[in-house]
């Protein structure tokens, strides 16, 4: 790619480039993890590179969090599988093939809750209040799931290329530190506090918050009130033994995460709030010795009439205009100057973080005109990274 | 510059709703933050005091007014024209849980403690609900305070504008009670969660859902609106963010007529420069007809739009007021 390319696509002419295709064609490269903010296009990325992965011979499996309504029914998913399913319309020749599931966070944590328990016992659990709010709607449940299946995935060995899209979480963080929250809670003193009165037989729930802990046991029955703090004990004391495993597997998960079979790919918009986002995830990644393999630049716009500056776009449009010439050749330069400013801004909002991160590999895939939905949509896409060094 | 909503939907600026609250919600990427700021100033201009809150700890609004990290206080962070203030705050779940206990309970001591049990960590994190009830009461507080309040000294507002998490999860934040009931009957979170709840389904709330000529922001804006309905909430307005002029509307554009033009104007005219400008020219337009379909799709949601334009230069503290004051023109003013 030549200097003026560079300039043209967007891609800092400073940063070394991303090879996409060396990442998914490295038969030791068994997990690829996408992350970065909301909006930037990490689903459809995801799955276009599995997509890649599984056309040039690799069995692949795209583990997406909540795709598009139009992108999952082009993977085959128009209903909610917690299980992977064949995409079809894949070129297997190469001997690859492309799987694809959506997480239900519910049924990952009761199969985690019945793999770990008697059936009666789940039951229980099952029918436990705190149970029910926790598995459907605890803040970071899903950060916990997606590396519980994550984790399932990579044990049955049955897949080349694990692609994970990660949850669309108020920071990219929460999915690093869903697992050590996770952990923190359950080594927590107030965690053994609780399971304290529920293995005395529930009763002296309140008997232990007022004797022994007066002050601050008040406090904490008003905050939660009598029947919340029993109904978390009981969940937490029938579902100690199913933690104490899922905490060692969420732990085990994260090691994986640090080992040179996993590559972490950034996913950001040429925009400043979704780089500012990248950069904290890329100085966290690299505190927390996580292999970042590179960042992938979505829908970066290109300039097409390289010649023509935006200065004397407008000043041409401007002078066309007062001799009452060519409405449409005016209208089109300024059309060109509009766009050449965007990619101007795009590209100083890379170059930002190209300064910060001079040794992370780049790749820009240039904007779609309308957003992908199909198979063909996804080819290009992973095309334009594989084609981008 | 700004451009009214000639081909779209209702914009009738006599209907932009009369509420003390508003929340600014939106997929990721649309601007959502930006509006809210631009908000804010608007509805702080001719001597008003507005608030504008953000929940999610990304300290969005120090990167947007150009001040330093906020503290969880009520720090100004811009003028409104006219007079007027906009005042900012990031309100954390840890600090507002405290806060509340020492505010109904007065435990200062114990609520350190409990911080050292991990209690608070609990409670704001692990606990399902119970953060976005923390966030939401500290909003409701701030919307229901008055002069005369034992806690207000001198700090009450005309507006409140909420950065609120994006159209993904704005359903269930803003769905306090029906999260705490499934975990507490009775108590302090049910009695705090109800009166949260009631707010904002009052007409003191308005939700406004932010969104970008494309598909997955409209759809998102679509779905959003009939689960906030659905949760007995609506939708104020539709912001439609970062609108271009439409050039060129229908007329066609040949490479001779290019090529004739160029010359005219004195401008290189060989072949790349002549059928580069025409590609770009053949994408403008099939965006443009995307929006147009989009645009439609926004109106047959049947709510107040509002139309705020891309700013070529990217947003800064005076792109801000420049788009608080296309929202003024467009009807948007304080109660």
């Amino acid at each position: 790619m030549t200097a003026v390319d560079d300039v043209l696509s967007g891609r800092p002419a400073a940063s070394p480039t991303l090879d996409v295709d060396a990442i998914i064609g490295d038969p030791s490269v068994r997990i690829v993890v996408c992350c970065g903010s909301g909006g930037v296009g990490k689903t459809t990325t995801a799955a276009a590179l599995g997509l890649r992965a599984a056309e040039q011979g690799r069995r692949t499996v795209v583990l997406t969090i909540d795709p598009a309504r139009r992108l999952a029914q082009s993977m085959g998913l128009t209903e909610l599988s917690n299980t992977p399913r064949e995409v079809a319309g894949v070129d297997t020749g190469n001997g690859g093939a492309l799987f694809a599931m959506m997480l239900d966070m519910k049924r990952t944590f009761d199969e985690v809750v019945l793999a770990h328990t008697d059936p009666a016992k789940a039951q229980e659990i099952f029918a436990n209040p705190f149970y029910q709010a926790m598995s459907s709607t605890f803040a970071g449940t899903q950060e916990y799931m997606a590396m519980e299946k994550l984790g399932q995935l990579r044990a049955t060995d049955e897949w080349d290329l694990i692609v994970v899209d990660t949850p669309p979480s108020r920071s990219a963080l929460d999915f690093l530190d869903a697992p050590q929250h996770l952990a923190k809670f359950l080594d927590g003193r107030m965690l053994r506090m609780l399971l304290v009165p529920a293995r005395n037989g529930g009763r002296s729930v309140l008997r232990l918050m007022t004797a022994s802990f007066s002050l601050v046991g008040r406090a904490f029955m008003k905050v939660l009130g009598t029947e919340l703090i029993s109904d978390v004990s009981t969940f937490v004391s029938s579902l100690d033994s199913t933690f104490g495993g899922f905490r060692q597997r969420a732990e085990r998960t994260y090691r994986v995460l640090q080992h040179r079979e996993t590559a972490f790919l950034l996913v950001a918009a040429p925009e400043p709030d979704a780089i500012r986002e990248a950069t904290y995830f890329a100085e966290r990644l690299s505190a927390d010795r996580m292999p970042l393999s590179g960042l992938v630049l979505n829908r970066v716009h290109q300039v097409a009439a390289a010649q023509l500056s935006t200065d004397r776009s407008l000043g041409a449009a401007e002078s066309l205009t007062a001799a009452a010439e060519s409405p449409q050749t005016a209208a089109a330069l300024r059309i060109h100057a509009g766009l050449r400013r965007r990619v101007a801004r795009e590209r100083s909002v890379a170059e930002r973080f190209a300064l910060a991160h001079p040794q992370v590999p780049l790749s820009a895939v240039p904007a779609q005109p309308a957003d992908v939905h199909d198979l063909d949509g996804l080819r290009a896409v992973g095309a334009a990274l594989g084609d981008a060094h | 510059m700004p451009r009214p909503a000639d081909n779209a939907g209702p914009a009738d600026p006599s209907a932009w709703p009369r509420a003390r609250l508003h929340v600014v919600t939106g997929k990721g990427g649309t601007g959502k933050t930006t509006v809210a700021g631009a908000l804010a100033l608007a509805l702080a201009a001719d001597g008003r005091r507005t608030l504008i809150v953000e929940v999610e700890g990304r300290q969005g609004l120090a990167q947007l007014f150009d001040t330093p990290p906020l503290p969880y206080a009520e720090r100004r962070v811009a003028v409104a024209p006219g007079g007027g203030e906009v005042r900012a705050l990031a309100v954390d779940a840890e600090e507002a849980l405290l806060d509340y206990l020492d505010m109904f309970y007065r435990l200062g001591t114990a609520g350190r403690a409990l911080k050292r049990l991990g209690a608070i960590d609990f409670a704001t994190t692990i606990a399902p609900g119970l953060r976005d009830v923390l966030l939401t009461g500290k909003v409701k507080e701030a919307v229901t305070r008055t002069e005369q309040g034992r806690r207000a000294r001198g700090r009450t507002y005309d507006a409140v504008v909420l950065d609120a998490p994006p159209t993904g999860r704005i359903a269930r934040f803003l769905n306090v009670t029906a999260e705490t009931a499934k975990l507490a009957k009775v108590g302090p979170i049910k009695t705090q969660s109800e009166g949260v709840a009631a707010i904002l389904r009052s007409p003191l709330t308005a939700v406004h859902v932010v969104t970008l000529l494309e598909e997955m922001p409209v759809q998102e804006t679509a779905d959003a609106t009939a689960e906030l309905a659905e949760l007995g909430m609506s939708v104020g307005s539709v912001i439609v963010n970062e609108t271009r002029p439409a050039l060129l509307d229908g007329a066609k554009v040949t490479q001779a007529e290019l090529r004739r033009g160029l010359t005219t104007a004195g401008l290189p005219a060989d072949r790349a420069t002549v059928a580069g400008l025409a590609a770009e020219v053949a994408e403008y337009r099939s965006r443009l007809d995307l929006e147009r379909r989009l645009r439609d799709e926004l109106a047959r949601l049947d709510r107040l739009m509002l139309e705020l334009p891309l700013l070529p230069d990217g947003i800064d503290v005076s792109a801000l007021y420049s788009l608080a004051e296309t929202l003024t023109k467009q009807g948007v003013v304080a109660a």
